[in-house]
């Protein structure tokens, strides 16, 4: 299956091991990720552009829509932010056309125009509505037995439910755990996991970040977690970069690994830690990996 | 037609020889179409008579019964038994609110709920000669407002606000959606000085935008929606010298320039490069980063056709 591919800026930039092992996955699922379209794509305003314009924010994913809708494909993202922002764009065109014909009327200058046909689609959710769990469980080569992985969702891919179509896809409610589930791993259930990261509030207030980091991996760590796995960029930007930070703030040693959903596919699928960059994270994943080359 | 349920209640008796809390099961027959209060009312008026909680209207109006079911603020009057009903037949979970104190049972403690309601001067502060009637406005300049207005007080935004949860200087999102109410009603002169307060730490800033009480709100208040709406009002209105307003505007400058997000630079331009004690912050982080090989590049180059997206930055911004 092909899709129009929107990896975000996060997983072009700070988070490269997200786009290389996304790569990986992709090529065995049979995904076709064309970038081409793309190109000329902007943020989708990550929610903060909102704040200070919303119409702003939306014209710029309009236009992104209407690149991918020219292309006649699919949208794919990466990034729970990515998705939740685009959706809540998405629904405000669907519930008032008139708003969407006057920002079309700032696209036409670049000859561009948004129908309004096109369904971002995270590639986890693409995993389970498209692809399908059974594909994706003949790919599995070393399933990931007696690892115990924490979903933590961020929030953009879970609220608020109506912009993200729950009630046409309740099984988007618990994807995470269907696909940790399918590559052989053990669901660690908590609290925290459709819970805010903090990264939002980094710059604005650090402690109350650090808290939440604190809160959420301590947590997971708690109920027996060897790790989190995220769909979200900045969630593992938070969760993982500023988890010595957060130890430090509560005084205990942490060591939560962070990974992205296609790391932990990628892992199942027999790919190289290398290739899937599980060396690039800051809280190591040495322990997690050797664990699970020692696993019978 | 009835139903099975099984209620996993958390109780609290501040009377008991050594208070805590603990869980109770139970299970009752209900009617299909009953709603989560009408079974914890059957439990107290035929099961267990010490079982507290609060209600009155039984129709969403009231705000009194908001409570967390399966881990999330709801009214319990106008929750559907089946709609919370775990599909693997496990016990409906019960706890009270979240972010307020338990009194007893499910009844919690309003009065820091109050307190932050009162803390946002929830009245009209007209200035001029007084009308002979009433304070008039017109219909349309309203309108924005009826949705705020439409708060019961419940207190279920309160329960789940990731922020409240570590930080209880935080004014909240049903203090702050109130806020909003007179900061956009056109017959109060206080505008400037309500946002300029509401600038402050604890206030509009240090929400984190996870959208829990847009979710949970019964009454579609949209609390973060007009937390939103008060930054866009403080910016306009000058007061852009807190890290939030300087983030939200540096993040746009960058979108506009380079089309995508620098992250090198947000946190600098957030900062101002000369702060010396926010970047020394930045720094373990920048090191680690490096040390992994993994820093976002220096000079990341605009997207192609970034003429367009200035050009759309430009249109927009002029219509305001
Ligand atoms: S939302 Fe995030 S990852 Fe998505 S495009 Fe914007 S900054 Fe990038
Ligand atoms: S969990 Fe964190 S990074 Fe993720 S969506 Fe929420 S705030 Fe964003
Ligand atoms: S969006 Fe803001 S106010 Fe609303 S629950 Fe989250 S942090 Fe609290
Ligand atoms: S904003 Fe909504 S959830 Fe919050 S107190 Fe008002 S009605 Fe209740
Ligand atoms: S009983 Fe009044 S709101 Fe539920």
């Amino acid at each position: 299956m092909k899709y129009a591919f929107y990896p975000g800026c996060v997983a072009r930039g700070a988070a490269p091991e997200l786009f290389a092992s996304t790569i990986e996955v992709a090529r065995r699922l049979g995904i076709e990720l064309d970038y081409e379209p793309m190109r000329g794509a902007s943020c989708t305003g990550a929610g903060v552009l909102q704040e200070k314009n919303q119409r702003l924010g939306d014209t710029l994913n309009a236009r992104t829509f209407a690149m991918a809708e020219k292309a006649g494909l699919p949208l794919m993202v990466i990034c729970s932010t990515c998705q939740g922002v685009m959706s809540q764009a998405s629904k405000r065109f669907k519930d008032d056309p008139a708003y969407l014909a006057e920002i079309n009327k700032d696209l036409a200058e670049e000859g561009l125009q948004y129908k309004g046909t096109v369904e971002p689609k995270h590639l986890l959710w693409a995993i389970i509505e498209d692809i399908g769990i059974d594909k994706l469980k003949a790919q599995v080569v070393k399933p990931l037995k007696g690892m115990k992985l924490a979903p933590f969702y961020g929030c953009y891919i879970v609220r608020p439910s109506a912009a993200l179509g729950f009630a046409e896809h309740p099984e988007r409610e618990d994807s995470l755990e269907q696909v940790i589930k399918a590559v052989g791993a053990e669901v660690v259930d908590f609290r925290g996991k459709t819970l805010c990261c903090g990264f939002p509030i980094l710059t604005i207030n650090q402690n109350n970040a650090l808290k939440m980091v604190a809160n959420h991996t301590l947590e997971a760590k708690g109920n027996g977690a060897d790790a989190m796995v995220t769909p979200c960029p900045l969630c593992h930007l938070n969760l993982d970069g500023y988890q010595p930070a957060a130890a430090g703030l509560r005084k205990q040693p942490i060591d939560m690994p962070i990974i992205h959903l296609p790391q932990m596919l990628g892992m199942a699928m027999g790919i190289e830690p290398k290739a899937l960059k599980l060396n690039k994270h800051l809280v190591s994943t040495k322990k997690l990996l050797s664990d699970l080359v020692l696993a019978p | 037609m009835t139903m099975d349920v099984t209620l996993n209640v958390k109780r609290y008796n501040p009377d008991a020889a050594k208070p805590a809390s603990y869980n109770q099961e139970y299970r009752i027959d209900l009617e299909d179409g009953s709603s989560l209060l009408d079974g914890l009312i059957k439990v107290r008026e035929e099961m267990d008579g010490t079982l507290a909680l609060r209600c009155s209207c039984r129709s969403a109006i009231c705000g009194s019964c908001a409570m967390r079911v399966n881990g999330r603020a709801v009214l319990a009057c106008n929750t559907k038994m089946k709609d919370v009903m775990p599909k693997d037949g496990s016990p409906v979970k019960v706890e009270p609110a979240g972010n307020m104190g338990v009194v007893k049972d499910l009844i919690v403690n309003f009065d820091v709920f109050w307190g932050k309601i009162k803390a946002v001067k929830p009245w009209l502060q007209p200035e001029g000669p007084v009308p002979q009637g009433e304070y008039l406005a017109p219909n349309e300049a309203m309108l924005h407002l009826a949705g705020v207005m439409g708060c019961i007080m419940c207190g279920a935004c309160v329960s789940d606000c990731t922020v409240l949860e570590v930080d209880k200087n935080f004014l909240g999102p049903a203090a702050l959606a109130k806020a909003y109410r007179f900061v956009g009603d056109p017959r109060d002169a206080h505008e400037k000085d309500r946002l300029k307060d509401l600038t402050k730490y604890g206030g509009m800033w240090d929400c984190t935008r996870c959208m829990q009480c847009v979710q949970v709100c019964p009454k579609g208040v949209d609390p973060m929606g007009r937390i939103m709406k008060m930054r866009d009002k403080a910016l306009a209105a000058g007061y852009n010298n807190t890290y939030g307003a300087r983030h939200a505007l540096a993040f746009t400058d960058l979108v506009r320039h380079g089309g995508h997000l620098d992250e090198l630079r947000l946190p600098i331009k957030t900062f101002g490069i000369f702060n010396v004690k926010e970047m020394l912050k930045l720094a373990p982080i920048g090191m680690r980063s490096q040390m992994v090989g993994k820093v976002p590049p220096l000079f990341p180059k605009p997207i192609p056709g970034i003429q367009n997206v200035r050009r759309i930055f430009e249109k927009v911004e002029a219509k305001r």
